[in-house]
């Protein structure tokens, strides 16, 4: 039964998420959703790596960025041009892979505030060399490709390009929180020794989620890149990204695939908005989600998923003691039961 | 009669403290071995050593006549070594069958990257989880968030997941520290049917003197990170040295004294 209202609930979901371009043709709109679909994506690559294993990185941009890079330099010196641009998406794939292994073999050593703080030494490390290196275009950064589609067809394109990234990584994220790799992962985030003297390969396996996540986060960087037409070094590797994907997640729920997705749902479209409106020019929007940041901290520090979960348990049960929303869920849906019931201070 | 498990002049040093000064201890097989001391005395600083936890500055651990002295934990626990913790380390954040199913996959590491990313992890080793949880007494929780487990639960969880890998020895640290009487009998209950009907080695260190008497066949007392006395309980019991280094003049006052210490 449980399952039958989720399926179905993930059904009607995809289908309003289809039809939206159709409804809403106008560019403006859809604009609004390639965007924020586009977080969602990273949003979800990020989860799979934080979510699962509870290290907090703040270096997705250094994917993002070297993502959006790679197609951009690959376009330009092979003259790719038109739609096989897009073919070079697994190639932005593959460079954020390579990027994540040495990265992660440095940063994984450490942990919590430490592994932060490499995280975000190397993010600046990238974008100094974004700025520097001699095939980047320094400060003027890089165009892609001219893409001769008209405006309307344009924004469809990009936005059915934008979901079907956001359903892969969805449906990456929910595979890994299932299989005997997940439960690694979140064996790590609990009690890290304890995991590895109970024989968890704790290294292989943190690398290889952060290597995932990579890989998926430089593949919609590219995305964005395409969709945009240009990258520079503060936009591609910008310091604000990560602090909006750790925003979003927080939001929606941290340790939830669910709570990624509607934490960039809310928030992208939200930052879009503002930019728009002449009240929040300048800096204004930037205050704002910062403030929002610190009110989620202070009055729900789980995230909506997780606390909405519990509202719905507690009308459920009426009454009756609280029962435990991880019983009534499977195994199955263990990423998001995993948060539903326990904040950060379990132990 | 060769030792299951043995330590050799074990000497561990933390700065100026010296916290295990030529520690020499014999598990026979089949046994249920005791290791009691005052508190400092080295007795959780010995089991790091011989699970790995801790690398000893001189001295062997040997297991089944092999040396595995500074072997990382888990080749440790893969060689056939399990053990619990004085403050239970589960996870609390994980249900208790998933708690249990990460101590299977460490004996059955999956042949590829399909395996891997399977759900083979649950649907294989469930059935032996279910049942060992079933045999510990906490089956009703099994998908329940381990961190909502009480602290005996916990601690039947953890004996629980030790015995998923089916190790030769179960090293535990304190089973019935600040654990009700009820569950206390039921976790010496199951000490001893493990024992007997299985055959399984046990190195306990407790505190509580009348769990550890009445359980172990053998018990070793540590005093300032060497052994003092190792026999039966009867002889230990009355033993001038111990009654002189841990249970001072009069047995039952003072046992009971540590035994509040410990906690």
């Amino acid at each position: 039964m449980e399952t039958l209202v989720k399926g179905g609930g993930l059904i009607v979901l995809l289908v309003l998420a289809v039809l939206f371009p159709q409804v809403f043709a106008n560019p403006a709109v859809t604009n609004y959703g390639i965007l924020a679909l586009i977080f969602a994506t990273a949003a979800v690559a990020w989860h799979i790596f934080a979510g699962n294993t509870g290290y907090i990185s703040l270096g997705q941009a250094v994917f993002y960025g070297s993502g959006a890079y790679a197609m951009g330099v690959a376009a330009r010196d092979w003259h790719v041009q038109g739609t096989s641009v897009f073919e070079l998406l697994p190639l932005s794939g593959a460079v954020g892979a390579a990027i994540a292994i040495p990265f992660g073999l440095i940063a994984l050593r450490v942990r919590r505030h430490t592994f932060i703080v490499v995280t975000i030494a190397v993010f600046f490390i990238f974008q100094l060399m974004a700025f520097n290196f001699w095939f980047t275009g320094g400060s003027s950064g890089l165009g892609s490709p001219f893409l001769s589609w008209a405006p309307v067809p344009y924004n469809q394109n990009f936005y059915y390009i934008a979901l079907a990234c956001t359903v892969g990584s969805v449906v990456v994220a929910w595979l890994i929180g299932r299989s005997r790799f997940g439960l690694q992962l979140r064996a790590i985030r609990d009690d890290e020794d304890r995991a590895r003297g109970l024989g968890v390969k704790a290294m292989r396996v943190k690398l290889a989620a952060f290597t995932i996540s990579g890989a998926i986060t430089a593949i919609i960087g590219a995305v964005w890149f395409y969709y945009l037409n240009q990258v520079h070094p503060q936009t591609g590797f910008n310091p604000l990204f990560d602090l909006t994907l750790v925003l979003m997640v927080f939001l929606g729920g941290f340790g939830s695939i669910s709570g990624a997705v509607l934490g960039a749902l809310i928030i992208e479209p939200l930052t879009q908005w503002m930019n728009t409106q002449p009240a929040f020019s300048g800096s204004i929007s930037e205050v704002i989600i910062g403030a929002i940041l610190l009110l989620v901290v202070l009055f729900m520090p789980r995230g909506i998923v997780p606390t909405g979960g519990e509202f719905i348990t507690k009308i459920r049960t009426r009454g009756r003691p609280a029962v435990i929303p991880a019983t009534t869920i499977g195994p199955a849906s263990s990423a998001s039961s995993a948060s539903s019931v326990s904040s950060g201070d379990a132990r | 009669m060769t030792a299951l498990l043995r330590t050799e002049g074990i000497m561990k040093a933390y700065g100026g403290v010296q916290a295990l000064n030529g520690a020499e201890i014999e598990v026979e097989e089949g046994t249920v071995a005791g290791l009691i001391g005052p508190n400092g005395s080295g007795k959780t600083t010995l089991f790091n050593v011989i699970t790995g936890y801790e690398r000893p500055d001189a001295g062997q651990v040997l297991f089944g006549g092999r040396a595995i002295t500074g072997l990382a934990p888990d080749k440790v626990f893969a060689a056939g070594i399990g053990r619990t913790f004085q403050l239970t380390r589960i996870f609390p954040r994980l249900t208790v069958i998933e708690n249990m199913l990460i101590a299977a996959q460490a004996k059955d590491r999956p042949r590829n990257l399909l395996a891997w990313l399977g759900r083979d992890a649950w649907t294989h080793h469930r059935r032996h989880a279910l049942e060992l949880l079933e045999f510990v007494g906490i089956e009703r929780h099994a998908n329940v968030l381990a961190g909502s487990l009480s602290y005996g639960q916990r601690k039947l969880l953890e004996l629980a997941y030790v015995l998923v890998a089916d190790p030769a020895v179960i090293l535990l640290d304190e089973p019935a520290g600040g654990v009700n009487p009820t569950l206390i009998n039921l976790i010496a209950d199951r000490i001893r049917l493990l024992n007997a009907e299985q055959g399984r080695t046990f190195l306990i260190v407790e505190h509580n003197m009348e769990f550890v008497m009445g359980l172990c066949s053998v018990i070793t007392v540590l005093e300032s990170g060497a052994a003092v006395v190792s026999g039966p309980p009867g002889i230990v019991r009355t033993d001038k040295r111990v009654l002189d280094a841990y249970l001072g003049v009069d047995l039952d006052e003072d046992a009971g004294l540590d035994e509040e210490e410990g906690r």
